[in-house]
């Protein structure tokens, strides 16, 4: 189980996480916590001239490996999307980068930076979070 | 010499006795290092259940007929042995509930709220589990009453040195702490705190879902007046704990769940209340699981509390040593002499939840998390530990195997 969990590509966003920092004046931000296990995880978002593409993504936080390599992977999903897409990207669509089998207490990790992401956006955007994010209540997504 | 040394444990022959231990995890043996948070049963205790399901079986309290009368025996017959096991002066202050928090929630509810109020204190410790502390803050608050916590030391340890000042001038009514803290396994001095209560005129809650398992509980030389046990963490099955209380407290109080079983008379107009215990077990009752309780207690009691107490001592004393030799891992609490079978430790710079996980990989079960004490992980400047805790059945082998898996964390994730 654990060596299917912790495969290179997971240890390689792990240990050289992407887009690792703070965006002063950033478009977007939102920041999320998990109490059961304490992971943080803060994103920052600058949108392009256009006001919808993604130019630059970076995020900030601690935690375990599965989140903090779930949030890296994220990042280098983002950059270049539209916002208003990227507000709708299934969990699923993470899930099959992330490509590993987790445990349902595991997938909350794993879930945290998108679920941080998507809270940014929706803000920034003005609209309401997609109710599929109700099932993740644990996480504390402000 | 000799005719004091007492029977060592042999847990090598307890595990026999445990089913759980023929399994295999990712195709490794169980190193089962999680028993703080809840213990394995022996064949004795699932045999004692099954049979009790086979052979006497009915609802308590109720029917004419032998097996009601049966089933009323066996519900009965576990209150005694959890009264003598507590040294209870009689099993009429045996109150079933179903868990320790259920108990202190109990004495919360069912003394706090009409017995608390502005200008009275309710002190527990930053170690408190949050079963004997969510309870206390929330019936404080409710009621007007100041919350106030006793400080640790460097060491884990009560700082009972800062009792005269917290209270202040405060009237002190309530003290709350448990009998072994399930995050950092101090042993708390709860007959002294106990004495600091009463010479306060305060009631003394001692939560000994951590202690009984471990070490003897005689709950008259605690001088405490509310004791909360699980049967889950000593042997016995989940859903069923106890609350011991001095009679003439219970006798005062108000019931805490009201329906069946625990009434006098019901009319339309009014109702009143059954004789303690009854009064706090409305409602059908885990019957077999108290028959499970029971069993349990006879268990441990045969392996014997203070061979339990003393082979946990040398667990702690042994994995103590054998994490000392890993400079990357912290350990925190206290010293081996004041401390039950339990450690809490971390590895540098690596998330507990990654570690836990990379041992269960290699067939090693402990906890990753905050172990329901949040106030005191703040304390410690951490988010969650890992836990490594010891039962009768637990063998030095299952540490090496741990200290092999710890080796393997570091150089997946390092």
């Amino acid at each position: 189980m654990s060596d299917q969990m912790y495969r290179e590509v997971i240890l390689d966003h792990y240990k050289n996480p992407r887009g690792h920092g703070v965006i002063e004046d950033a478009d977007a931000e939102a920041e999320g916590f998990n109490p059961l296990c304490g992971d943080e995880v803060s994103i920052y978002v600058s949108f392009a001239e256009d006001g919808e593409t993604i130019e630059d993504v970076k995020f900030s936080g601690r935690g375990c490996a599965i989140s903090q390599a779930a949030t890296s992977m994220l990042v280098d999903m983002a950059k270049g999307r539209k916002a208003t897409d990227l507000a709708q990207m299934p969990k699923d669509e993470l899930l099959e980068e992330i490509g590993i089998p987790l445990t349902p207490i595991r997938l909350k990790c794993a879930l945290l930076g998108l679920g941080v992401l998507k809270v940014a956006l929706h803000r920034a955007k003005g609209t309401p979070l997609p109710q599929e994010w109700a099932g993740l209540d644990e996480l504390e997504l402000k | 010499m000799a005719v004091t040394a007492r029977p060592k444990l042999d847990a090598q022959k307890q595990r026999a006795d445990f089913p759980i231990f023929n399994e295999l995890i990712h195709g490794k043996p169980l190193s089962f290092l999680d028993s703080a948070a809840s213990s394995q049963k022996p064949r004795q205790v699932l045999d004692a259940m099954q049979h009790f399901y086979e052979t006497s079986y009915a609802n308590v309290h109720r029917g004419v007929y032998e097996l009601a009368e049966r089933a009323t025996a066996g519900y009965e017959g576990a209150r005694e042995t959890v009264g003598r096991f507590l040294n209870a002066p009689s099993p009429r202050e045996v109150v079933f509930t179903r868990n320790a928090t259920e108990a202190i929630n109990v004495v919360a509810y069912a003394w706090g709220l009409n017995n608390l109020g502005p200008g009275d204190v309710v002190l527990v410790t930053e170690l408190e589990h949050h079963s004997n502390f969510v309870p206390w803050q929330y019936i404080a608050h409710r009621t007007g009453a100041d919350f106030r916590m006793l400080p640790l030391d460097d060491e884990g340890g009560l700082r009972l040195d800062a009792l005269d000042e917290l209270a202040g001038a405060g009237r002190v009514k309530v003290v709350a702490a448990g009998m072994v803290s399930n995050s950092l396994g101090s042993v708390n001095p709860v007959e002294k705190l106990a004495a600091w209560a009463h010479e306060r005129g305060a009631i003394m809650v001692c939560d000994a879902a951590q202690g009984a398992p471990h070490r003897v509980v005689d709950v008259q030389a605690l001088g405490a007046d509310f004791v909360a046990v699980t049967a889950h963490k000593l042997c016995g099955p989940s859903g069923i704990g106890a609350l011991w209380g001095r009679m003439e407290l219970l006798e005062a109080m108000e019931p805490f769940n009201l329906g069946g079983h625990m009434i006098s008379r019901v009319t339309f107009e009014d109702t009143s209340w059954g004789e303690v215990p009854a009064k706090f077990e409305a409602g059908t009752q885990a019957i077999a699981e108290a028959v499970g309780f029971g069993a349990a207690i006879d268990y441990i009691t045969e392996v014997g509390l203070d061979a339990i107490e003393q082979h946990e001592h040398e667990l702690a004393g042994y994995g103590l040593d054998r994490l000392a030799e890993l400079p990357w891992v912290k350990t925190y609490g206290p010293p081996t002499d004041r401390r039950a079978g339990i450690i809490s430790f971390n590895v540098d710079g690596i998330h507990p939840h990654d570690v836990a996980q990379i041992l269960d990989g290699e067939g090693v079960a402990i906890r990753a998390g905050h172990h329901c004490c949040q106030p005191l992980m703040a304390k410690l400047g951490v988010a969650a530990t890992n836990r490594a805790s010891f039962y009768l059945y637990t063998v030095t082998e299952e540490i090496d195997r741990l200290v092999a898996g710890l080796h393997k964390v570091r150089k997946i994730l390092s």
